[in-house]
């Protein structure tokens, strides 16, 4: 059943493999963890979600509330996600293809969103733009409102997904240096040109990867969202904070029924990012994430 | 602009740069330098008066010895499944590599939720320890159980590689010098494992000190016992005290900053000693 390493001399122990008691015991350790931590949660939410039949589940999730959650998930997805993309593209082109000073306080700065709790990047923006902000009195003095809205959702989605693209493509962009591209230009390529024939078809899996994280972390934040949104049912409300809602109504079929459509989500997700490894393996490039970069 | 930038035959470098620039400023450097300016409103009494109150300190204390109880379990069984992953084979071994990541990808409301379901006291986990009397689900076990997932990929994908890297010769070398299995790990292995091992620790670590959405759920938010400092940021907009907030924002973001350096250094470490 399982194929444990075999030792390079039969009958003998060596010291560069385990025996056979402690590889089993090793694998039977490192895969409970992973079922405890990981494989039952999993299950545990389509368990909860259709546990009483399909048409709970459906009803959940025909609820006009869910559709709007839904709805303002996909908009600040789509608004956050080609944000990032361009600004990832864009840094990475300057700190890839330049030298300069500066760079690695630059390459810093990107990480930030990162390192910030949630919480505190939804309260950034409410300093900014809230009621009692720097920009509030003007705000309310022309009408607008963004905090407790919609566009305040989308802002904290772009500052949360910040780093994604960037952070891929930079290491990716790095390692591949810049001589296709001094080549194309000088054979008399335009820079436009230079980038969508030459740069872009590079690091197109790099992007690609970049994108279905960003996206991921766009659909399913919650803590940021949770404190610029205001918890307006059917309309300031995401998927994430619509589960939370009805898990504190105690409604649990619906709010796993809900959640279920993240955790496909998610699925979806390591799906796609396990095949852009795979493809990228065996074009024989580079894993885009650098591993431990 | 000549001792600035080196000189290239590419072009759009201050288009890309100054749109980073743009970009950066308007939507991380401005929004973050607002905790700064609102707890200067404050002055220095009164931030420290909000910072060092019972409540902040509490708060405080819960996530980093959850954070830290959670990162500790995540690097020893992160080590034994990047060892399993990288060093055997058994069916399924792609599915379960491609699980770890789920908690990067699974939306932290919905690990909340699940969690705090299945380590209730009537729950599918919770009801074995409830048989011993253990609490899990709404005390600081709870918020551990949350951290830990929120922490599991770090370890993991951290250690991997360098394991991976790790030369069979070295470890030939020192078995046909007489070591045994448990030597060659522990002096051999070990040692150029133990930077990305450390590494994974400070992310995994510094990633739950921040986390907010799957532990409220399972942590039962008691002051004093059981919440963490970004829910009691949370409890503080909602009684309109945006300075307290702040306050005690700036001290996390702080922090973070302290640990992100921390990371950036074990990091250098580690390269460093992966190249020599």
């Amino acid at each position: 059943m399982m194929s444990l390493p075999q030792p390079l001399i039969n009958n003998r122990k060596i010291a560069t493999h385990e025996s056979k008691a402690v590889t089993l015991l090793l694998i039977t350790v490192a895969l409970s963890y992973l079922l405890l931590f990981l494989g039952i949660p999993l299950f545990a939410v389509f368990y909860e979600a259709l546990g009483k039949g399909w048409a709970l589940y459906w009803t959940a999730l025909q609820d006009p509330d869910a559709w709007s959650a839904i709805e303002l998930t996909l908009i600040a997805a789509a608004i956050a996600v080609p944000a990032n993309l361009v600004f990832g593209v864009a840094t990475a082109w300057a700190i890839a293809k330049f030298e300069f000073r500066g760079k690695s306080v630059l390459i810093t700065l990107i990480d930030l969103p990162f390192a910030v709790s949630p919480v505190v990047s939804g309260l950034i923006y409410v300093l900014l733009f809230g009621a009692q902000g720097w920009f509030g009195p003007w705000l309310q003095e022309h009408d607008i409102k963004l905090i407790f809205a919609v566009p305040g959702i989308v802002l904290v989605t772009v500052f949360v997904t910040f780093p994604f693209i960037a952070r891929e493509l930079i290491p990716l962009m790095q390692a591949q240096g810049k001589d296709e591209e001094e080549a194309a230009v000088s054979l008399g390529a335009s820079g436009w040109q230079t980038f969508w024939r030459v740069t872009v078809p590079n690091i197109k899996w790099g992007l690609l990867y970049g994108v279905i994280l960003c996206n991921a972390r766009a659909m399913g934040e919650f803590g940021a969202v949770s404190v610029v949104s205001g918890h307006i049912r059917g309309m300031t409300n995401t998927i994430p904070l619509h589960v939370e809602i009805l898990y504190n109504e105690y409604n649990f079929v619906a709010a796993f029924s809900v959640a279920s459509l993240l955790a496909l989500l998610a699925l979806v997700t390591l799906l796609a990012k396990s095949i852009v490894e795979i493809k990228v393996k065996r074009n024989g490039n580079r894993l885009p994430h650098g591993e431990t970069e | 602009m000549a001792s600035f930038k080196a000189h290239s035959v590419l072009p759009g470098f201050n288009l890309a740069l100054g749109f980073t620039l743009l970009y950066l400023s308007l939507l991380v450097l401005i929004p973050l330098s607002s905790l700064f300016f609102k707890t200067a409103t404050l002055g220095w009494d009164g931030f420290w008066e909000v910072a060092t109150g019972d409540r902040v300190l509490a708060s405080l204390r819960v996530t980093f010895v959850a954070s830290f109880a959670a990162a500790v379990l995540n690097a020893i069984f992160g080590l034994v499944v990047a060892w399993v992953l990288v060093r055997y084979t058994f069916p399924g071994k792609r599915l379960v590599d491609a699980l770890v990541d789920l908690p990067f990808a699974l939306p932290t409301a919905v690990a909340g939720i699940t969690l705090a379901m299945l380590y209730a006291p009537n729950g599918w986990i919770g009801h074995y320890f409830a048989e011993h009397d253990i609490k899990i689900a709404y005390t600081p076990l709870g918020i551990v159980v949350a951290l830990t997932f929120i922490g599991l990929p770090f370890v993991v994908r951290t250690v991997q590689p360098v394991l991976a890297d790790v030369e069979a010769e070295i470890e030939e070398a020192a078995a046909s010098l007489g070591a045994n299995r448990w030597d060659v790990f522990r002096r051999v292995i070990f040692p150029s494992i133990y930077p990305a091992l450390l590494t994974g620790f400070a992310l995994a670590f510094a990633r739950s000190i921040g986390e907010y959405g799957s532990v409220i759920f399972i942590a039962g938010n008691m002051p004093f016992i059981s919440e963490i400092a970004p829910l009691l940021i949370v409890a503080k907009l909602e009684q309109y005290d945006y300075a307290g907030a702040t306050a005690i924002a700036l001290v996390m973001l702080l922090i973070s900053f302290a640990l992100l350096l921390a990371i950036n250094g074990l990091q250098w470490w580690s390269n460093r000693r992966e190249i020599r």
